[in-house]
């Protein structure tokens, strides 16, 4: 029979063994932050953040036309989701045995698990060939369609919370149902529902995959949907595979930047889910 | 009782607005539905000429040359099984210590919930950033691990993308290993205990055994997720198109492949072969995901 | 004879803020049944808890005072060897669903990694199982997994998986309260039989069965010993208000 220590002993090692990996698995993450700061922090500045990219070797370049198509394709993903995944998560929290409710639920599932590359592929087929050429109106409808099964869920989990209750005061009154619903119960819903997009958001923010074929990337600054835009995560792609050390410099600073962005997303989501 | 025809014009508004709001919620509905149906269909139709084209050779074939007209998947499907499967292996006990030492070891607190925001952190950096860090960090440490070992200095190849991945799968296959865990009811935990057992003869002989189906499928998720996974593994496979003779060599995934070329691919029976591609890759990971969440499911309410 | 077999004194438990038990100081006696009754919360289940160390499992639980197994202190010895004199039964059935019958009865041998022959192993499955009754239903059907089992049989199959590591104690925590009455008589019947071998100290909220099988009983209330005595007495001539408050609001 192991004696009473043996056994401790093994319980302790086990327990050790099971922190360390732990420990060792943060090694990279602490790692990538580190370079991201250490490199990014001094690639940063005004200029940077609203110059527009110059060829390797000039000094002034920037990330500015980055930024701006980050920030288009973003809307043009939220304007397409929003509507939609707030609709369809109402219609499946409130008819969750409807025969298109439960065929609502499998599509989202196997949308849910599409790689982003096959996604991009997609929204070249349906709005690039179509079109004639890249633009971020097709980015942002690649990024609409990997938002749109999280905004969804959020949706019908946070509206199935909601007590019945309040429904049935405000119907009680003679409210009627579709006011019930936008006025009562979706505000109800609503840190719930906008924790789900911010969530939704940053997911797609850090996408470069869909990207590839449809937004493309411009070295340019514009404001038109439908021409090719860039983006802070195609241009890092972009900078980090190319042999020039400022470019790669311009790239760590472009990290930074998308990080700082992500972590303020989630920083405000845990905040508002929080409240 | 008022008859329709006598409702005053503000109830019949309030009719039109009903109707209307379901009509809308519907049709958002349907167009999800519809949404999912055009995808697949898509796809199946614009890989139509590469079935006609290659037919079988496609799956037997060994090599991949646009210029020449060989189109084969085989060089991309065994690059993208050495680099999951490398990658799950090496990510396997970190997911399990974690979702261990979080899930049955440690009570919920500063601690736990400390784990559980780094693994946020961890699972919030975007794939490029992971592929930008793998180049210039992780590929000079493998070359140098490759010119100390005899081998050809690529620094690049499935052994340094699989190290990456498995780095950026751990969030994923951990979070579920320990919902699996945290199932496992604790008057079996109890038991074990009560009977004299220390904690890890409590995991090794009641929480094992009894959360298995469910950590298998977690490890069946990841790998479907993994397979998906496209831009960190572009950057440090080193996109070479044939099969790959050892884990050290440069390769591509079905998923870098399609990022490489599919942008550049002017031919169109060159393009419907890298969408018949895409179609395997979607097939794969929708089998193993509705697959594994069905396992997970039926195995986490008995 | 009376062996000084398990002395708790001034024992104080408390989660947070919050006093489950206060100050109680009882001993118990050797092979005989006490049963701990009183009103749900009443800290009774913790109790027993602390008497093998099973209350550790609780975060923010604060204990003073001492239990003394054969006097010496439980808190100074290890868990492990506590539990292993001290065995218990769960208020519902937990058998673990991955083992097989016979492999449930010798549990705490595979768990305490102690490694039997296989004729010592079908010995103290056999006596195990006989101890508590169950032997006769399930001999045929030792090595399938006990999820067939009726509750009550799965309740004598977690008795069994106790006795197995021939406890000096036996800890039963509410054993019937999810049972049919008549898995409820069995078990009551498999009581009474298994103090000729072993201590029984049990917590129930059914007076009655208090009454039917114990030979000692303590009453507690608001984390209190409110009254300890031999079963006869409790019930005839309660010393205390609330005994005989309770006893007869709850018999009524």
């Amino acid at each position: 029979m192991p004696s009473v220590s043996k056994r401790l002993a093994t319980d302790l090692l086990f327990k050790g063994v099971l922190g360390l990996a732990t420990v060792i698995l943060f090694i990279p993450l602490i790692m990538i932050l580190y370079y991201i700061i250490v490199n990014g922090a001094g690639a940063i500045s005004w200029a940077f953040l609203t110059s527009l990219p110059k060829p390797p070797g000039e000094i002034g370049s920037g990330i500015g036309n980055a930024i701006v198509g980050s920030a288009i394709l973003i809307c043009i993903a939220c304007t397409i989701s929003v509507p939609i995944g707030v609709g369809v998560g109402v219609f499946l929290s409130e008819k969750p045995t409807h025969t298109i409710a439960k065929m609502v639920r499998i599509c989202l599932e196997i949308l849910q698990g599409i790689p982003s590359i096959v996604i991009g592929i997609i929204s070249y087929l349906w709005v690039v060939l179509p079109m004639g050429g890249f633009s971020a109106l097709s980015g942002g409808i690649a990024l609409s369609l990997m938002m749109l099964p999280l905004v969804i869920r959020s949706t019908e989990e946070t509206l199935k919370l909601i007590p019945q209750s309040l429904k049935e005061a405000s119907l009680g009154l003679g409210v009627p149902y579709y006011r019930t619903m936008t006025k009562i119960i979706i505000p109800a819903g609503r840190p719930g529902i906008s924790t789900g997009i911010i969530l939704g958001i940053s997911r797609v923010a850090g996408e470069t995959a869909p990207l590839l074929f449809t937004a493309f990337g411009n070295p340019f600054l514009t404001f038109n949907i439908m021409k090719p835009v860039n983006s802070l995560p195609s241009l890092i792609y972009n900078y980090a595979t190319s042999p020039y050390s400022d470019w790669q410099q311009a790239a760590w600073g472009a990290s930074l930047v998308l990080i700082l962005f992500l972590f303020t997303l989630s920083l405000i989501a845990r905040t508002i889910s929080t409240r | 009782m008022r008859k329709t025809s006598q409702l005053s014009p503000e109830d019949r508004n309030i009719r039109i607005y009903e109707t209307l709001f379901s009509w809308i919620l519907k049709f958002f509905s349907v167009l999800v539905v519809a949404t999912l149906v055009g995808i697949l269909a898509t796809i199946l139709i614009q890989a139509l000429p590469s079935f006609r084209d290659a037919g079988i050779n496609f799956y037997t074939g060994k090599s991949w040359d646009p210029v020449f007209k060989h189109f084969s998947a085989t060089p991309f499907v065994v690059g993208t099984l050495a680099t999951t499967v490398l990658a799950l292996l090496i990510s396997i006990p970190f997911s399990l210590s974690i979702a261990l030492f979080s899930g049955f070891y440690l009570h919920p607190g500063r601690i736990t919930s400390t784990i559980r925001l780094l693994i946020d952190l961890l699972a919030g950096i975007p794939s490029v950033i992971y592929g930008f860090w793998g180049l210039s960090i992780v590929v000079p440490a493998v070359r140098q691990f490759e010119l100390f070992s005899g081998r050809v200095p690529y620094g690049v190849g499935i052994f340094t993308a699989a190290l990456i991945l498995s780095i950026m799968i751990v969030p994923y296959a951990a979070s579920i290993g320990r919902d699996v865990i945290a199932l496992v009811p604790s008057d079996l935990k109890e038991a074990g205990l009560a009977l004299g057992a220390t904690p890890y003869e409590v995991v090794r002989w009641i929480v094992m055994p009894y959360s298995k189906a469910g950590l298998l499928s977690g490890i069946l998720l990841s790998f479907g997720r993994a397979i998906g996974e496209t831009m960190a593994v572009t950057m440090v496979i080193g996109n070479a198109n044939k099969i790959p003779g050892s884990i050290f060599d440069p390769a591509n995934t079905i998923s870098s492949i399609i990022a490489n070329e599919f942008a550049e691919a002017t031919d169109p029976i060159y393009v419907s072969h890298l969408i018949h591609m895409g179609l395997i890759l979607f097939i794969t990971t929708t089998a193993i995901g509705l697959f594994g969440r069905r396992v997970i499911k039926k195995w986490s309410s008995h | 004879m009376n062996k000084q077999i398990l002395e708790i004194s001034n024992l104080s438990v408390s989660i947070g803020n919050d006093t489950i038990i206060d100050n109680i100081s009882m001993d118990f006696h050797w092979k005989k049944i006490t049963t701990i009754l009183g009103p749900s919360g009443c800290g009774k289940t913790t109790l027993i808890r602390c008497i093998n160390r099973m209350h550790e499992l609780i975060p923010h639980a604060r204990v003073s005072g001492s239990i003394l197994l054969f006097k010496k202190n439980i808190y100074e010895m290890n868990p492990i060897l506590v539990r292993r004199e001290i065995g218990m039964v769960f208020q519902r059935p937990n058998p673990f669903p991955t083992m097989s019958i016979y492999d449930n009865v010798i549990a705490g041998y595979k768990l305490n990694g102690i490694k039997l022959g296989s004729a010592e192993k079908d010995n103290i499955v056999e006596t195990s199982l006989c101890r508590a009754g169950l032997w006769s239903e399930v001999k045929d059907a030792l090595h399938r997994r006990g999820a067939f089992l009726s509750g009550g049989q799965q309740q004598r199959l977690c008795i069994a998986r106790a006795l197995a590591m021939k406890p000096r104690i036996l800890l039963l925590d509410e054993p019937t309260s999810a049972l049919d009455p008549k898995s409820t008589g069995h078990i009551e019947d498999l009581v009474s039989e298994l103090k000729e071998s072993v201590t029984i100290i049990m917590v129930t909220h059914n007076i009655r069965q208090a009454s039917r099988i114990s030979d000692f009983t303590a009453f507690l209330s608001k984390g209190e010993l409110v009254e300890y005595g031999s079963t006869e007495k409790l019930f005839t001539v309660p010393e205390d208000k609330r005994t005989e408050e309770y006893l007869s609001r709850s018999a009524g």
